[in-house]
């Protein structure tokens, strides 16, 4: 099959204008006659729902949370971007795009990403529209802030809140549709396949969580804004509950999975304290507008560090070693993630980490504070440092924080077309759950304009183009695939609870999550993969024969849920594993040791990897296809990325 | 405070139910070596993989974010919703906020508009209720003016913020012996009015909310301020007094009069 992305011709500028005029359109009253299921209610869904219902569809939406402002977007602290130039200081739409076509190290769609850059404008006005609170300066206005590989400050903010906010005014248009019966909304339910009917996506299953009732709904299109899949990591930032279920099944339905190796490793969350730990928490990118991020200059030093035979405040200044600013003179600590992330990791695996485990860095505010005073500190960082605080029971405005990397969000998901559809007519896939915009590196702010981007202002013109060309039929839920689907779903689900061995499935999880981190995370070789690839195999046979499920499925249950998650993250780790192998160089996030310049940084191979890896499921433990859709460079010269 | 191997050892006397149909009772649970550096969810996680082993039922309770932001967990820790300690949620409460051999008694949110779903998970559903019958300024997806075309002073739009900080978690609800929403309801009515954005619908938000709340089964307020108290996200008691100002000004007054009457 050749993958037809669908970019529109013609020049950057005018493709996005062109294409929305040459979409079909569905006439106002026919609107009313389509039914569309959205998964997932966090940024991209919930925006999706609103919009949609706004324009007249009835709109369907399912959340496993009990309510759907719960979806993990509400954690993002940061910022959303936005080519506004409100500061005069040379952004442009074009600049946007350039940004994050260069920080996702040329892996991504120029089309995909220009209209990304567009849009985000809108995003703004939409959001101040609903009442969302920014940061604002004292006429009135809104304020920004710098975020990492830009040299301009085009981040608006809500305090460290910037997720919730926008969250929340996304669920108020949400419930206002909820409200006026445009939207039928299922909380603490949980999707666990796609129903497909002569090759389009019809409809869903679903569990209850509260009852276990299995069930199915049809609709026109189904699109899934599931989110990202991090915690196959078993470590990450994102929330216990994130899972690539919905997506997971899609794939194993037909929909092809692209870059499932390109992870982003965010450079500053709070260490790991020991192996009781669920979750790792994020020290939001904006610190490092403030922050220095140094380590001690020799072992001697760090060592003295780490048991506590020097303080921190008494290691001199020529014995500190701010190795970003000194490495990346130009960008200093606003380096991309990637590249701050792999910094870490070196100080550490030289043997030069802090803290009790030694495996950290510092990121330090003394001088901001000796700057601008611990009052103005605090009023643009205060909730960050009194997370970071309530966490390590440390005091970040007397001693430096410690901070490693820690996995934070997929670039990769499931493949979509430029009008966010999967390979499966009728299935779209929007925010973190699909792969378009971000390349092999998501820069800082650029998620929350992503999922906001697709849900109010893409999927609401594309969609329409597709639902007229069907036709307003009713789907036929009669029709043999929904009942055979609900059959493979409860098969499914008796089979995790059979299994009756004596290994939590919390235990596997924790195992992949360690195969993952070892093998998959900030350096990858072919040694290492082929291993992680025995290794991966050997957890699923296991968890298959001794893994425990307990309880029974007519009620909550748990672990029930939790073993259906790990199952999917141990299939979708081993697909990770065979991209990061099939992939021979480095680039963005995926780092591959035998792919580097002579100064240690990414080296890509354009010539032999300039395409999107797209994977077809080609049935149980059978070798996945891979289909490759080339990136074609029209308007940006593919440079080594240089951040000196 | 741990013991001399730097770990706790802790009994809990924890809350069962079934589902809100049947009775509920205490059962008593070891949580043994517990590090203090733990958070309370990650303590019982561990009680849960023991129970798991064991081939028993582990105990529910919700949670997801575990940094404090989604509201999702809920927990009443000796007879405080999220704990002992102020202006955090369960989730980022440490087991170091508690001694060697202590109990710990854990119960869910208890409150007539949210029964029990199972063990210590209550059904907040009429939250979700309370913010659809207004919570919010119609407003359609595009067409709207330039971001900047609305200057909000700084002073307003802090004021604001601090009432959208609230994270729908219900301890307002569990912390008042009349089990009243009011510190809920009205931080998103005083977000929403304090907000040029917010004003042409402020009249008849405030009543719909109102009235939503009260058809919920909340109780009333009777001014104790043990829902500020509790607040993870120290949502204030002022946002109840402002929202008692425009219900009241909504209905003393007709519509068209009661914008000019407040702000002509």
């Amino acid at each position: 099959m050749i993958l037809d992305a669908k970019i529109p011709q013609g020049p950057l500028a005018e493709k996005w204008s062109k294409h929305k005029f040459n979409l079909k359109l569905v006439n106002p009253a026919n609107k009313r006659k389509y039914n569309v299921i959205v998964v997932g209610t966090g940024l991209a869904g919930a925006s999706a729902a609103a919009s949609l219902a706004e324009l007249g569809y009835n709109v369907t939406a399912f959340c496993f949370q009990d309510s759907p402002r719960r979806a993990h977007s509400i954690a993002a602290q940061g910022g959303i971007n936005a080519a506004k130039n409100y500061r005069n200081d040379g952004d442009s739409v074009y600049r946007l795009f350039y940004d994050t076509i260069k920080g996702g190290d040329y892996r991504a769609r120029e089309g995909n990403v220009y209209r990304l850059a567009e849009v985000s404008v809108n995003i703004i006005d939409q959001c101040v529209a609903q009442g969302v609170p920014f940061a604002r300066e004292y006429g009135g206005l809104l304020d920004n802030r710098s975020f990492g590989g830009a040299q301009v400050s085009r981040t608006f903010y809500a305090r460290g809140q910037t997720g919730q906010q926008l969250l929340l005014g996304a669920f108020s248009a949400l419930n206002r549709q909820i409200h006026e019966g445009k939207v039928k909304m299922y909380t603490r339910t949980e999707m666990l396949d796609v129903v497909v009917v002569d090759g389009h996506a019809r409809g869903i299953v679903t569990r209850n969580l509260k009852t276990g009732a299995i069930e199915t709904h049809a609709a026109h299109a189904v699109l899934l804004c599931t989110g990202g899949y991090s915690n196959v990591f078993y470590l990450s930032t994102n929330a216990i509950g994130s899972n690539v279920t919905a997506a997971w099944r899609a794939h194993k339905r037909g929909a092809y999975f692209a870059n499932p190796c390109y992870t982003q490793i965010h450079p500053t969350c709070i260490p790991v304290t020991g192996t009781h730990q669920s979750k790792l928490t994020l020290m939001s990118e904006s610190l490092r507008n403030d922050g220095r991020v140094w380590a001690p200059k020799t072992r001697e030093v760090a060592e003295k560090l780490r048991k506590g035979e020097i303080k921190i405040e008494n290691v001199k200044e020529e014995d500190r070693d701010y190795f970003l600013e000194r490495k990346y003179p130009s960008f200093g600590n606003l380096v991309p993630r990637d590249v701050a992330s792999r910094n870490a990791k070196e100080m550490v695996d030289d043997g030069r980490g802090v803290g009790g485990s030694g495996i950290a860095v510092f990121l330090d505010f003394r001088d901001a504070i000796e700057r601008l005073g611990e009052e103005t500190v605090k009023a643009k960082y205060g909730n960050l440092f009194d997370m970071y605080y309530q966490i390590t029971d440390e005091n970040p405005y007397k001693q430096p924080m410690r901070i490693y990397p820690a996995v934070h969000y997929t670039m990769g998901g499931l493949w979509v077309d430029y009008n966010l559809s999967t390979n499966i007519p009728g299935l779209y896939a929007l925010g973190e759950a699909n792969f378009s915009d971000h390349g092999a590196n998501r820069l800082g702010a650029s998620a929350l304009m992503q999922g906001l981007a697709d849900g109010y202002f893409v999927i609401p013109y594309t969609l329409g183009d597709y639902l007229a060309t069907i036709g307003p039929k009713p789907v036929d839920k009669n029709h043999p695939a929904f009942e055979q689907t609900k059959k493979d779903v409860e098969a499914y689900v008796a089979k995790l609870l059979a299994l009756k061995g004596n290994k939590t499935v919390v235990e596997y999880h924790r195992e992949l999550g360690h195969i993952m981190w070892e093998y998959c995370g900030m350096a990858r070789s072919e040694e290492g993969l082929i291993k992680a690839r025995g290794l991966i195999q050997a957890l699923k046979d296991d968890f298959w024969k001794n893994a425990i499920v307990v309880g029974q499925n007519e009620e909550i249950n748990a672990s029930l849920e939790r073993a259906g998650r790990v199952a999917d993250f141990i299939e979708l780790g081993a697909l990770m594993v065979e991209d990061a192998l099939s992939r021979r160089e480095s680039c963005g996030g995926h780092f591959r040791v035998e792919s580097q310049t002579e100064e240690g940084e990414a080296l890509r191979h354009d010539d032999e990897f300039a395409y999107v890896a797209a994977w077809e499921f080609k049935g149980e433990n059978q070798p996945e296809e891979l289909h490759k859709e080339e990136l074609v460079y029209e308007n940006v010269k593919l440079t080594q990325r240089s951040y000196k | 405070m741990s013991n001399a191997n730097g770990t706790m050892n802790l009994t809990l006397k924890v809350w069962r139910q079934k589902n809100a149909q049947t009775a509920g009772k205490f059962v008593t649970y070891k949580a043994e070596n517990i590090s203090p550096d733990m958070s309370f969810l990650e303590m019982l996680d561990v009680v849960n993989e023991s129970l798991i082993l064991a081939k028993d039922e582990p105990i529910h309770f919700d949670h997801d974010c575990r940094e404090g932001i989604c509201g999702m967990c809920s927990l009443y820790i000796n007879g405080r919703p999220h704990g002992p300690k102020r202006a955090i949620t369960t989730c980022q409460l440490h087991m170091r906020s508690f001694s060697d051999g202590e109990t710990i008694t854990i119960e869910p949110w208890r409150a007539a508009a949210f029964p029990v779903v199972k063990d210590l998970a209550t059904d907040r559903s009429a939250f979700d209720r309370i913010q659809q019958a207004g919570g919010y300024i119609s407003v359609n997806t595009g067409g709207v003016p330039d971001a900047n075309e609305i200057p909000i002073p700084k002073v307003i739009a802090d004021e604001a913020f601090n009432s959208a900080t609230c994270i729908q978690c219900g301890a307002c609800v569990a912390a008042c012996k009349n089990a009243s929403a009011m510190l809920f309801t009205s931080a998103k009515i005083t977000q929403l009015a304090l907000l040029p954005q917010g004003q042409p619908e402020r009249y008849r938000r405030v009543q719909s909310m109102v009235a939503q709340m009260d058809a919920e089964g909340f109780g009333s307020c009777t001014n104790t301020g043990a829902c500020e108290a509790e607040c993870p996200k120290e949502i204030t008691l002022t946002n109840i007094a402002r929202m008692n100002f425009d219900f009241f000004s909504a209905k003393l007054f007709r519509e068209e009069e009661v914008h000019e009457v407040n702000h002509g």
